[in-house]
């Protein structure tokens, strides 16, 4: 009997589950009379912004209730150049406090000088720390990114971070369920970014609100595990609670041998567990969204949500056709990134280009980027941060590092870098930067920063024209 | 963390869609310890000009006594950063009324006494309109679901365990605390079944 089942005698034991179900109950320790649940918490990872929940986890005099389950990552503070003299005092202060905190509670840390360092979203994959059927939390909104193993992944604040290490549990309300299923097959330089930002500017920012996402179709099947992860990442964009994404041989043959991945007998008995994960097949969802992946173009952001987003082929909106409150909005954000209403985003010259972060900073991206850059100079300057020491290291041994480099990018270590700019890497006021990252608020990259996201194929071209622009014709003839 | 029952104060209306997390408290503040007060970063980029002195005609700058808020859909939206609600918090912010919030956002305000009050979107047009640029005093019943904002009366519902943890100024550790033993027992049958939960256990 499943423990939700021997707490629930009353609940639905039987009948056809989705993969959230599925999950969700594997976890559920018990459920209030307003049907908030108590869930278990296989993997808690921290970062330096943890400090808040370390500093109220000291003043009730408590220690962490599960020391084994719990990592803690350098990464939105990491300098990408001269790591061993950290100029910036407040800088040095956050990672010293995350280390002090680590030894204190006997916590694995992958500090700064550690070769597995990077993103606590992309190390945690590549570590095997994030595995199918395991619930997921870290203080961070992008958590979402670990769903691409069909874990149960979700970000959470710093009182919930307290709550965690001291319980090793999270209080959760039950979200709705929502299946987004892409049909077809994805056409030449078309991503998972451009399949994330197309439905988010479909559905609005906050149009999954309250939902937890499984993604399905075909096209999301032909990804992989980096792709998955990407379009995982970006569902908190779209509002939603966590993204899924059933595992298969794919997710297993990524996982296969990895550090923290169950090994011989338990990897067999891991294997069982994690086939009977998948939707049932008659399985049904609170709401469902269907989108043909022929239909998806590159696309790109051109305002300060990530929901205004569209293709490169289009113009940008006139605030003069819309509502009110859309045209406040719309003309404010024109405003603020420099745009003139009803021109052709293509051809919008860039300042600037950053490719990295937890959304697109995996070896595969920057395989991507390489292809486009390869033999080409860029014409404007930028940053490339791998997402982890591992990516830096796999990208500089099949000489990716060089393509960057001989275009006049800047090739720099590992961490969150100019996605957040918390460890100085910014934006200048003004600039505008295309960017692989997952948020164009304003002021996100620093304050006055104009950003536009896009798949690192994309930021990759607009380095090499020096402006906005398909990449589909520059990939013509590549291999 | 003391809890609340009834509150009067002044409204102000910041009418903009989907304020988010990073406008709410700018990266760059965050690793400010918290005992030193976060209210002066609050919108800080919106409230003050490059040169950091305050802009006169932002809402929150000709009324910096309002302690509640009513804005329009996706406040709170992106991140998980809860340094957005100590901003609001220390800023004196009992409560946010707007038509949809971010959800982790949410959840991190109930956790530190603010109030996110959703209303549909024709009442917050209503209230914004008697608002308009200033201020008008607003009474919030927590316990009975009463908000009374100038003529307007509306009544609102919140999640149960919501209302308690506002009320009373409940933590939830100390509610969790108490379920020790299902936690036990739990942890107990999940390694039996996943033993590689536990990685080298
Ligand atoms: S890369 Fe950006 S979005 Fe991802 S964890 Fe770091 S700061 Fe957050």
């Amino acid at each position: 009997m499943t423990p939700a089942a021997r707490h629930f005698p009353n609940s639905e034991v039987s009948g056809a589950q989705t993969l959230f179900d599925k999950l969700w109950r594997a976890h559920e320790i018990t459920r209030r009379s307003d049907g908030v649940s108590l869930l278990w918490v296989d993997r808690h990872l921290v970062h330096e912004g943890s400090h808040h929940a370390f500093a109220q986890l000291a003043a009730r005099g408590i220690d962490l209730a599960e020391p084994h389950l719990t990592y803690a990552v350098v990464d939105h503070y990491a300098p990408t150049r001269n790591r061993e003299n950290i100029a910036d005092a407040d800088i040095k202060r956050m990672i010293e406090t995350l280390e002090k905190n680590a030894k204190k509670h006997g916590l694995k840390l992958f500090g700064l000088r550690d070769p597995n360092q990077g993103i606590v979203h992309v190390l945690g994959p590549e570590q095997g720390l994030t595995l199918p059927g395991l619930t997921v939390n870290c203080g961070d909104s992008h958590t979402s990114t670990h769903g691409a193993f069909g874990a149960l992944a979700f970000g959470i604040g710093a009182t919930e971070v307290a709550h965690v290490m001291a319980t090793q549990t999270i209080w959760q309300s039950r979200p709705k369920t929502m299946r987004i299923t892409v049909s077809g097959a994805l056409g030449a330089a078309v991503s998972a970014k451009d399949i994330a930002l197309h439905w988010i500017a479909l559905l609005g920012a906050d149009g999954a609100r309250g939902h937890a996402i499984e993604y399905a179709g075909a096209a999301v099947r032909a990804l992989s595990m980096e792709g998955r992860m990407t379009l995982c990442n970006l569902s908190i964009e779209g509002g939603a609670r966590l993204g899924l994404i059933a595992p298969d041989t794919t997710t297993f043959a990524y996982l296969q041998g990895r550090p923290y991945a169950p090994q011989g007998h338990d990897w067999a008995r891991a294997l069982d567990d994690w086939a009977r994960l998948p939707s049932d097949p008659d399985a049904t969802f609170d709401r469902e969204v269907e989108i043909d992946a022929a239909s998806i173009a590159p696309t790109l952001t051109w305002g300060t949500s990530p929901e205004e987003a569209l293709p490169i082929t289009a113009t940008l909106p006139d605030p003069a056709g819309l509502d009110p409150n859309r045209a406040a909005r719309a003309r404010d954000a024109l405003d603020y990134m420099g745009l003139t209403p009803g021109r052709p985003l293509a051809g919008t010259p860039v300042d600037q280009v950053f490719i990295g972060s937890c959304t697109n900073g995996r070896i595969e991206d920057l395989r991507l980027a390489a292809a486009v850059i390869k033999g080409r100079r860029a014409k404007v300057p930028g940053l490339v941060a791998p997402g982890s020491a591992l990516v830096k290291a796999q990208a500089e041994a099949e000489g990716l590092d060089r393509i960057f480099s001989e275009a006049g990018l800047e090739w720099v270590a590992a961490g969150c870098s100019m996605c957040v700019g918390m460890n100085g890497d910014l934006v200048d006021p003004g600039k505008r930067c295309a960017s692989s990252t997952n948020r164009n608020f304003k002021g996100r990259q620093g304050r006055g920063a104009r950003t536009h996201l896009m798949s690192p194929a994309m930021v990759a071209a607009a380095a090499v024209t020096g402006t906005l622009c398909d990449v589909r014709p520059l990939l013509e003839g590549c291999a | 963390m003391t809890g609340w029952t009834h509150h009067r104060g002044l409204a102000v209306g910041l009418p903009r869609e989907s304020i988010d997390t990073d406008q709410l408290i700018p990266a760059r503040f965050m690793s400010v310890p918290r005992v030193q007060g976060y209210g002066p970063y609050l919108l800080h980029d919106m409230r003050r000009t490059e040169g950091g002195t305050l802009r006169a005609d932002f809402p929150l700058n000709r009324h910096p006594t309002a302690s509640v808020l009513v804005t329009r859909r996706n406040f709170g939206s992106g991140s998980s950063r809860e340094a957005a609600v100590y901003a609001l918090v220390d800023a004196g912010i009992r409560a946010v009324i707007a038509p949809t919030f971010g959800d982790i956002f949410s959840g991190n305000a109930v956790n530190n006494g603010l109030l996110p009050l959703t209303l549909p979107s024709a009442a917050v047009d209503a209230l914004l309109t008697t608002l308009g640029t200033d201020t008008t005093e607003v009474a919030i019943d927590l316990a009975q679901g009463h908000l009374r904002l100038g003529p307007h009366l509306y009544e609102f519902a919140l999640p149960e365990v919501w209302r308690e943890k506002l009320l009373n100024g409940w933590d939830d550790i100390d509610l969790t605390v108490s379920r020790a033993e299902a936690i036990a027992t739990f942890r107990a049958g999940r390694k039996m079944a996943a033993p590689w939960v536990w990685p080298n256990h």
